[in-house]
């Protein structure tokens, strides 16, 4: 009895830690004054303030923007490269699965820096292509490394019996190998819209004039001090993901515990 | 089915994006030469730069403030997995979700929150302040650093060493009892040792990004903090010495490389267990 109240205690006690700051945060996007720790009556002021502030909007534009052309773009490149990678005779895969281990063992920071490098090498203009090759080279590793599993499991005999029966290999591809790993290109496809999304170093690093995101947004406004539209902004995104994940996790309801690969 | 060439695509990507920026930075390094080409010679002063007891201080400070949070991580979220891992489906599934949806908000907001938690005049002071106590200094030091990281990669700990432990076959837990075992005999006999692939994963998924960010220390720790991420970052966007800021970058990728080899080394059972997070 003690032993089952102990863990219960310890239970919230994390779950307060993890949700304290987010609450405070949700609370004081409220708040009728700029201070962070008073609070002096209900307002809605930040909300209205948030839809006419020009650089928020911009950088939400292209926030989403890319996630989605990266997403899109990273798991097409990705999936074929990950049919490809299976088909490949033992040493080459190895190469290539090692390889495009690197950008996911590697810290954010270095891939950042090395992009940058190449990006100036190249002499290409920071702005929107950067950040673009930028998050489709992050994200092509994570959509290979979700689909890759699927076609392990997969019936390698079903793609030549479609061939034996008259498919070419395109249409046995379309027809019988894409609807077999389709689970794991969705995740994949998933993994690399969130990770786009929540970026900050890589497009810290690849960003140019004019060009920037959510996340190096609030990182300047952070530096810059107290902004309560951060707050009434940081709201709406909580409360945005929020019923995002309830639809997801009603359509899927184990995957998620199961495996934990949502980042 | 002959399919390999359709991933030539992404190898000619990946050479491009991955391997050539990576063999740039090693030029860089090895190199010195403001920006013209004819001029740059093969030098190592960049790695002896780093020799400098300022920047050893800063690689100290930068390791040692990672392997507090991951220890911290580790006691704190071990007894969480398995409290969670001990629930029945439904239930264990819904505190899953509950710990990764934080993960879902940005990153920098999650940091940010603390700001308001523990600033000058945040949330905590305030109270302190109306209890009758002096407000406390508890921003802007290693400690609101360090708790920045606890509270941004608990869940990496967490969910790997959950998913190790759910898959633990219960029979191998009855039996032990069945043999006359007590529960602390079968935590440190039957438990512990099965779910030390979840911990591997969990240690390297704490400390690698902690050791390597500039993000949490710059917020939490204030402009004139320095862990190594800042220096990297002060390198290519402030000061702008690209060679030595690079020889920063090799010197942290090697140093992480070893770690996961290290930690490879520990985890036999590499294909199979590990949590499957990556």
């Amino acid at each position: 009895m003690v032993n089952r109240g102990i863990k219960r205690l310890y239970t919230f006690l994390i779950f307060l830690f993890l949700y304290a700051p987010i609450i405070v945060l949700i609370v004081f996007s409220f708040n009728n004054s700029r201070s962070r720790g008073v609070w002096s009556g209900f307002t809605i002021k930040w909300y209205i303030e948030l839809f006419k502030n020009e650089e928020i909007l911009m950088a939400l534009y292209y926030t989403l923007i890319i996630a989605i052309l990266s997403s899109v773009l990273s798991t097409i490149i990705g999936t074929f490269a990950a049919i490809g990678i299976y088909g490949m005779p033992g040493i080459s895969k190895k190469i290539v699965l090692n390889l495009n281990y690197l950008p996911v063992l590697n810290p954010d920071i270095v891939t950042a820096v090395s992009l940058m490098t190449l990006f100036r090498f190249m002499n290409l203009e920071f702005g929107f292509i950067t950040m673009l090759l930028s998050h489709i080279t992050f994200s092509i590793p994570y959509v290979i490394l979700s689909v890759l599993p699927k076609l392990r499991q997969m019936n390698k005999h079903l793609a030549e019996a479609a061939m034996d029966l008259g498919a070419t290999p395109f249409y046995a591809l379309r027809k019988v190998v894409i609807p077999e790993i389709m689970p794991g290109i969705v995740s994949g496809a998933l993994i690399a819209f969130t990770l786009s999304i929540d970026d900050f170093v890589i497009s810290f690093f690849n960003k140019g004039a004019g060009v920037t995101n959510l996340s190096i947004t609030i990182f300047s406004m952070a530096r810059r001090g107290i902004n309560p539209v951060i707050n009434a902004l940081s709201t709406l995104m909580f409360i945005g993901l929020f019923i995002l994940l309830l639809i997801i996790n009603s359509k899927s309801s184990n995957n998620i515990g199961e495996r934990g690969d949502i980042i | 089915m002959k399919t390999k060439w359709i991933a030539y695509p992404y190898i000619l990507w990946m050479i491009i994006f991955i391997i050539v920026p990576l063999a740039l930075i090693l030029v860089y390094s090895l190199t010195t030469g403001e920006g013209d080409i004819r001029n740059i010679q093969f030098t190592l002063d960049n790695f002896k730069k780093f020799l400098d007891p300022i920047y050893i201080d800063v690689l100290w400070r930068s390791i040692s403030l990672a392997l507090k949070s991951t220890a911290v991580t580790l006691v704190l979220g071990y007894p969480m997995a398995m409290i969670i891992s001990k629930e029945n489906v439904k239930k264990r599934n819904a505190m899953i979700l509950l710990f990764v949806i934080p993960m879902w908000m940005n990153f920098l907001l999650r940091t940010y929150a603390w700001l308001t938690l523990l600033g000058k005049n945040g949330f905590i002071n305030y109270i302190l302040v109306k209890l009758g106590f002096e407000p406390l200094n508890l921003i802007y030091n290693d400690g609101a650093v360090l708790l920045g990281m606890v509270y941004n990669f608990l869940p990496f700990m967490v969910l790997p060493i959950y998913s190790v432990l759910i898959k633990i076959d219960k029979s191998l837990i009855e039996a032990a009892e069945d043999l006359g075992a007590g529960k602390m005999k079968v935590f440190t006999r039957i438990i512990f040792p099965l779910s030390i692939p979840g911990i591997i994963t969990g240690i390297t998924m704490v400390f690698m990004p902690a050791v390597s960010t500039f993000v949490i220390s710059r917020l939490l720790g204030g402009g004139q903090y320095m862990l190594i991420g800042n220096l990297v970052e002060q390198q290519f966007l402030g000061t702008g010495d690209w060679h030595f800021g690079s020889a920063i970058s090799i010197i942290m990728m090697v140093f992480i490389l070893i770690t996961m080899a290290i930690t490879a080394k520990f985890d036999e059972d590499k294909e199979g267990g590990g949590g499957g997070l990556w």
